[in-house]
């Protein structure tokens, strides 16, 4: 008997995505027989419009990749730029940084756990989480000035210091969820409802995780311990010994679905609250910065010569920025690679074989961020048509990109 | 003859113009009370009570449009039907003390077939409109009208077998019948645990029948962006959310004529008009609670479940709920 599959599309726009991107699934009666994404619907050349600006004007840039990333964005970049201009960060600097990513870290998860029960239908623990958002955001404005776009990194440390008198209200935070954590979890993990809605449901294996590089929370949740906050730690984290979390911590097993992913960010949860916390009992006293005249560290920019990859764990996972200065004002090439790149095509293992009511759920499971992801559409000028390249075809542009950058 | 046959007429005709108005407005005032409470507890303000008759007004001057691929006149008629089908259960509803408005024409078993015609409305409404979500959409909800038929099947006929025991003479599947004789005075303390697992039945099958969370799969907001509904615009959105507004009356009613049918002017020792104003309050005050346990409560409790899942709920669990509280009615019967 054949198969009468026929399509619908989910996006650009719908309900069940934030933010612009396209799925075209082929489906008999409720099973996904077939997945096609297609990216692209949020390039605002961002990159671009960062190769006509000064590192310093990048670093604000960066952290308007994407409203959620505003941490691990320029963190990422800052220590490319460092790398690449061989800058050494203070020590106090390097702490003040760890707390604002992992407090980036507390908002985003619980954020995210939100949008799960809303995807879910299960509105009243979307209010009720990002109820309990609120704390942390508040906090991020006390140190910072902002809820979300937080304008604290700098090249070559911060830009306001924590000071003594802030960190009881850092403590009192970090109390508020030690307390509310329990009922977190007893939402999440112990309703019925979320169990039948997420056990069993998008099931990314291990050896897909590896196969197609996932990272993240969604690598760990299939077993894979993979942190960068582990495997090279930088800034603060040296001190830490923070550890990769995968979900059998909890639950004693592994099976890659959205309950595990689930389990997973809960736990970082906790983590983040354990990392704050370590960070405020060991905040080493002295200068927050490298360089602080603005004009100083310009010219000491400008006169740089180098490339620089920096790293950071950010919330979804691996985030990479690689910078090249040329001895010039504008940095040569600026490229940033979000934690969402990597996953999506993990979309498509998890997605097969499920049923339509599981689409909203699997997407939001990787914690999508589409603004940080969608760096490349290539158009046709002309006909304006878009095409789709191959990986013979990039592979081939790269070879012809090198051979005429590298003369 | 012919005069008071005419008149007769005339007044079922008046009564059939007031009932449906205050179905509707009474409709619309519960979902704007059902919105307030489901914010507050989900810690929200929520939208003001008058909310849907605003939302109503706004979508009747909205510009109505009929997709290219649509059956123009089944898409068009489909919220009709659904409504005035809706509208149509009400003139069989006892209401407090007031006896239904086509009294002796219909019995219960007309209201389960009629229950099943606004959902079939929203079928063909939903295949009709040319949209693969709409088409998904009416898929799930025929899938799911053939999951919860039995177990609300089972609630009416242990209800009216009941009653045709107690009461040999009488037409037991009258709803007036049904309305004078409360099932918790007929039973004994095995029946009274069946009657109660026949409201649970009842409770579980409310929020399918309206499409609400849990069961709001073939509407699915997150899923399908509205599913069955997804094409429908101005007016005939707007016949659609006085039609759900209707169907929800109905269905607490049918729970408070089955389950909940007392009435409390006699304590007063009132009599006349001050009677039926006082049981008709108390009957709206019913109504609302009943709409409180059935509808806002379950909805802001849980998940929505997948369609298969739905099925499965309502066939296993809820069946054997439905019909393990018919059997303890009958056990009940036989054994005293």
């Amino acid at each position: 008997m054949s198969k009468m599959t026929y399509s619908i599309p989910i996006g650009p726009v719908h309900p069940s995505l934030k933010e612009p991107m396209t799925f075209n699934f082929e489906i008999y009666g409720e099973r996904i027989e077939k997945v096609n994404l297609a990216p692209g619907d949020n390039h605002r050349g961002i990159e671009f419009m960062g190769m006509q600006r000064n590192p310093v004007q990048i670093i604000y840039l960066a952290e308007r990749i994407c409203g959620i990333c505003s941490a691990s964005h320029p963190f990422a970049f800052c220590k490319a730029v460092e790398n690449a201009a061989g800058i050494e960060v203070p020590e106090r600097a390097q702490y003040i940084r760890v707390i604002i990513a992992e407090l980036e870290r507390i908002h985003s998860h619980i954020l995210w756990a939100g949008v799960a029960a809303h995807e879910l239908g299960f509105d009243s623990v979307l209010y009720i989480s990002w109820r309990a958002r609120e704390e942390v955001l508040d906090l991020l404005e006390y140190l910072t000035g902002n809820r979300i776009n937080y304008g604290i990194f700098m090249i070559g440390g911060v830009r306001r210091d924590i000071t003594e008198d802030q960190i009881p209200r850092i403590r009192k935070t970090l109390e508020y969820y030690k307390d509310i954590y329990g009922k977190i979890e007893d939402i999440f993990l112990k309703d019925p409802t979320i169990a039948l809605r997420t056990k069993n449901v998008g099931v990314l294996t291990k050896e897909d995780a590896l196969r197609l590089c996932a990272v993240g929370p969604t690598a760990r949740a299939s077993g894979v311990k993979k942190d960068i906050r582990q495997d090279q730690p930088y800034s603060a984290y040296a001190d830490l010994n923070v550890k990769a979390i995968t979900p059998d911590v909890l639950t004693g097993e592994v099976n890659g679905d959205v309950y595990d992913r689930i389990v997973v960010r809960l736990l970082e949860l906790v983590q983040s609250l354990e990392i704050v916390e370590q960070c405020l009992d060991n905040l080493p006293s002295g200068e927050i910065i490298a360089e602080k005249k603005l004009v100083k560290l310009l010219n000491q920019l400008k006169r740089a010569k180098g490339r620089g990859v920096g790293r950071h764990e950010a919330p979804r996972g691996e985030c990479i920025h690689y910078i090249k200065l040329n001895e010039s004002e504008l940095p040569e090439v600026w490229k940033a690679r979000a934690p969402t790149y990597n996953n999506l095509m993990a979309w498509v293992p998890m997605l097969l074989g499920q049923q339509i009511a599981d689409i909203p759920i699997v997407i939001a499971s990787i914690d999508p961020c589409i603004a940080c992801m969608d760096r490349v559409t290539i158009l046709n000028k002309d006909n304006g048509q878009k095409n789709i390249l191959t990986k013979k075809d990039l592979h081939e542009l790269s070879v012809q990109k090198t051979r005429r950058i590298t003369p | 003859m012919t005069f008071i046959g005419l008149f007769e007429i005339l007044v079922k005709i008046i009564g059939a113009i007031v009932i449906a108005f205050l179905g509707v407005v009474i409709g619309l005032f519960y979902k704007g009370i059902d919105r307030k409470l489901a914010a507050r507890m989900q810690a929200r303000v929520g939208p003001p009570i008058r909310q849907p008759f605003m939302d109503f007004f706004k979508l009747m001057i909205k510009e109505n449009i009929v997709p290219e691929n649509a059956v123009p006149w089944i898409f068009n008629g489909a919220p009709v039907m659904t409504l005035v089908v809706s509208i149509t259960i009400l003139f069989y509803m006892p209401i407090g003390s007031i006896s239904p408005l086509f009294k002796g024409y219909g019995d219960i078993i007309l209201i389960a077939y009629l229950l099943t015609i606004p959902a079939i409305g929203m079928v063909v409404g939903g295949f009709s409109s040319g949209s693969p979500y709409a088409n998904i959409g009416a898929q799930r909800e025929m899938v799911m009208m053939m999951s919860y038929e039995l177990p609300l099947v089972t609630t009416i006929i242990a209800i009216g077998w009941k009653l045709s025991q107690a009461y040999p003479q009488l037409n037991i599947f009258s709803l007036v019948v049904i309305n004078a004789h409360p099932i918790w005075g007929l039973v004994g303390p095995l029946g009274f645990v069946g009657a109660i697992l026949l409201f649970i039945t009842l409770a579980i099958v409310t929020p399918a029948e309206l499409s609400k969370i849990p069961f709001d799969a073939p509407e699915a907001e997150t899923e399908l962006a509205g599913g069955l509904l997804v094409e429908y615009s101005g007016r005939n959105l707007a016949l659609f959310s006085l039609a759900d507004a209707v169907k929800t009356v109905v269905m607490a009613s049918l729970t408070i004529v089955l389950f909940f049918p007392y009435n409390i002017a006699h304590l007063f020792t009132l009599s006349g008009v001050f009677a039926t104003i006082i049981d008709l309050l108390f009957f709206l005050i019913k109504l609302l609670l009943i709409i409180f346990v059935e509808v806002t409560f379950i909805r802001v409790a849980v998940a929505r479940l997948k369609i298969d899942q739905v099925s499965f709920a309502y066939w296993v669990p809820v069946s054997i709920i439905g019909l393990l509280g018919l059997m303890l009615i009958v056990l009940d019967t036989i054994i005293v």
